[in-house]
């Protein structure tokens, strides 16, 4: 029973871990600028993720560039307070920082839906954006902060850091992602949907709605920390716009593009937006966000559950996060 | 015989709207009640302040000898009190299973639990089990908004009874439901209702169906209960008769 378990499972992971070990070559067989370009979707796309698992409860945050810059800035302070050069110390940390204001701010926001929420997260972004701003003695203001690539386990990654930041930003995201699918398919993440579908019916079966955002919202504000953190190492230079509206549009944006039936959606979103903003913006630099807008304009239009649905196009309706439709 | 609920003078108005008015009832301990009454005369008003949904303006409310007035309906349904809806209230993109998955886990308080799955082989037995008492076969799979009317009614009465509830509030059970369907789902209600020995108390339209299951029928009108009897005392009387007839 248990052996035929195991192998079922083995069996599962299997087309998993054929794409890991693709995405693990890749690097030798792109340009620089390419695997660079990747490092930084799969950073962000752990944001979209954010963004995404808190759109299953129907709350759209317009404000997760607050948790991208809180990780993004908790590498730059620990490196210029704590002199603090450890990846695995440096993401543990963004991921302390990001959780404990997640902590803080979803007491109140868990209160709020709809449009009040959005813009909630969004004035609670802009608050973290103008104080970057403003301490410039402690941010460098305007010019952000330079973060020197850090050591990974005690390497120093020295000529070959573009390679080491794109792995550890893989393995950082492929934990991220077996966690969250993780969480989606326990009784916190179905109470998520549950709460998204009937909140009236969540609280006549005894449990309490706004505990259940507030987890879910906490989950999501780790992975915005842990996306900035990784984003940090690897640009190499962080700045106040991680928290200014512009950038959580973006990430709204990319969870749009992707889709959220799978937590692989938002990877997909994020890799198709760099390379389309990559290449519109080499098309035509003025008018890049034309094409973007355009992009969008079709999605929606033609593709309503994002990129993904092209993939899976006939994903179960009722929990398409999880793996329920194996039974 | 214990108390189950008790209300002790009731009172809430909408406007000019008496929706309970100085409501007082006692149901015992094993007790399937029936709940007749014309529109608006407060039958789910009456269900709405007893979970706690609202709070009177005047009045007491005591379940188990607790006063639970203006407790909030989570706190009541933890205590024991589950309901079903006039229009059911379901998590619609969710499989009639997820459905009774979801119900199963809260009451066993692991809603919040973030790292086992929500379908360990125990909780789906359990949810199989469940959703066959109440006549759910091939149809598990199904995602809800898909169900038919009376499949859904049928799916919320068994999710408040999934919650292993002491008193059991179901708001027009068989509405929606068609006629040639209401004595078969009503069989397979009150079936299981009577084999847990649950206190039960149902708001019903349909008098014959209301004579057929109820022990003991509460007339409202008016955010008043006229009349308290047994249904066979009941539906002999002159005035209940008129009364009824002349609402329908
Ligand atoms: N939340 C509310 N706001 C305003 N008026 C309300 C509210 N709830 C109930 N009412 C009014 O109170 C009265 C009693 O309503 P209630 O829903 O309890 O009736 P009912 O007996 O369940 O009727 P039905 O058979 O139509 O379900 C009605 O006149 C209704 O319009
Ligand atoms: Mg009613």
């Amino acid at each position: 029973m248990r052996g035929a378990q195991v192998s079922r499972t083995l069996a599962g992971a299997a087309p998993w871990l054929a794409v890991l070990l693709a995405l693990a070559i890749l690097p030798r067989l792109l340009p620089d600028w390419l695997g660079f370009l990747l490092t930084v979707a799969f950073a962000k796309a752990l944001v979209v993720l954010g963004v995404a698992v808190l759109l299953r409860s129907n709350l759209v945050s317009f404000g997760h560039g607050l948790y991208f810059a809180a990780g993004a800035y908790t590498v730059g302070f620990a490196a210029k307070w704590l002199h603090l050069r450890e990846a695995v110390l440096l993401i543990f940390g963004a991921v302390v920082v990001s959780g404990a204001l997640a902590a803080l701010l979803g007491l109140f926001l868990a209160r709020y839906r709809g449009i009040f929420f959005g813009m909630l997260t969004l004035a609670f972004s802009m608050i973290l954006y103008s104080l970057l701003l403003r301490l410039y003695w402690l941010t460098g203001g305007t010019d952000g902060m330079v973060t020197a690539p850090p050591t990974i386990l005690g390497v120093v990654p020295g000529a070959a850091a573009g390679r080491a930041h794109y792995y550890l930003t893989l393995v950082c995201l492929a934990l991220a992602l077996a966690l969250t699918r993780r969480w989606l398919g326990s009784p916190l993440g179905y109470l998520a949907s549950a709460i998204r579908d009937n909140e009236i019916r969540v609280e006549y079966m005894g449990a309490s709605v706004r505990q259940g955002i507030y987890r879910t919202y906490l989950l999501s504000g780790v992975l915005g920390g842990l996306g900035g953190c990784l984003v940090a190492f690897s640009v190499g230079h962080i700045a106040p716009e991680f928290s200014y509206w512009t950038q959580s549009g973006d990430f709204v944006f990319v969870t749009v593009l992707g889709g959220y039936a799978s937590v692989f959606a938002p990877v997909m979103g994020s890799v198709v937006f760099e390379l389309v903003r990559n290449y519109a913006y080499a098309l035509s630099p003025y008018t890049w966000q034309m094409s973007l807008g355009a992009i969008l304009l079709l999605i929606v239009l033609f593709l309503p559950r994002g990129l993904w649905s092209l993939l899976a196009p006939r994903a179960p309706v009722s929990s398409p996060w999880t793996s329920s439709s194996r039974r | 015989m214990d108390v189950v609920l008790e209300a002790v003078g009731l009172a809430k108005s909408f406007g000019a709207v008496k929706a309970a008015d100085d409501l007082s009832v006692r149901i015992s301990s094993g007790q399937i009640v029936g709940i007749v009454g014309p529109n608006g005369s407060g039958k789910t008003t009456f269900l709405n302040l007893v979970t706690g949904y609202l709070s009177p303006a005047r009045g007491q409310i005591y379940y188990l000898g607790k006063e639970i007035t203006g407790l909030h309906p989570r706190q009541v349904t933890r205590l024991g009190v589950a309901r079903s809806f006039q229009v059911p209230q379901l998590y619609t993109s969710l499989t009639v299973l997820e459905n009774m998955l979801v119900a199963l886990v809260i009451r066993s308080g692991r809603q919040g639990d973030c790292w086992r799955a929500l379908r360990t082989r125990a909780r789906l037995a359990e949810a199989r089990r469940l959703l066959e008492k109440f006549g759910f076969g091939d149809e598990s799979g199904q995602v809800v908004r898909t169900l038919p009317e009376g499949g859904r009614k049928l799916l919320d009465v068994a999710l408040s009874f999934a919650l292993g509830p002491r008193l059991l509030l179901l708001d027009e059970p068989t509405s929606g439901v068609s006629a040639a369907e209401k004595f078969r789902v009503m069989d397979t209600l009150i079936g299981v209702i009577r084999e847990s020995g649950v206190t039960s108390v149902f708001v019903e339209h349909d008098m014959d169906v209301v004579q057929r299951y109820a022990e003991r029928v509460l007339v409202f009108s008016e955010g008043r209960i006229i009349a308290d009897d047994p249904p066979g005392a009941l539906f002999a009387d002159p005035i209940v008769r008129r009364y009824i007839l002349g609402e329908e």
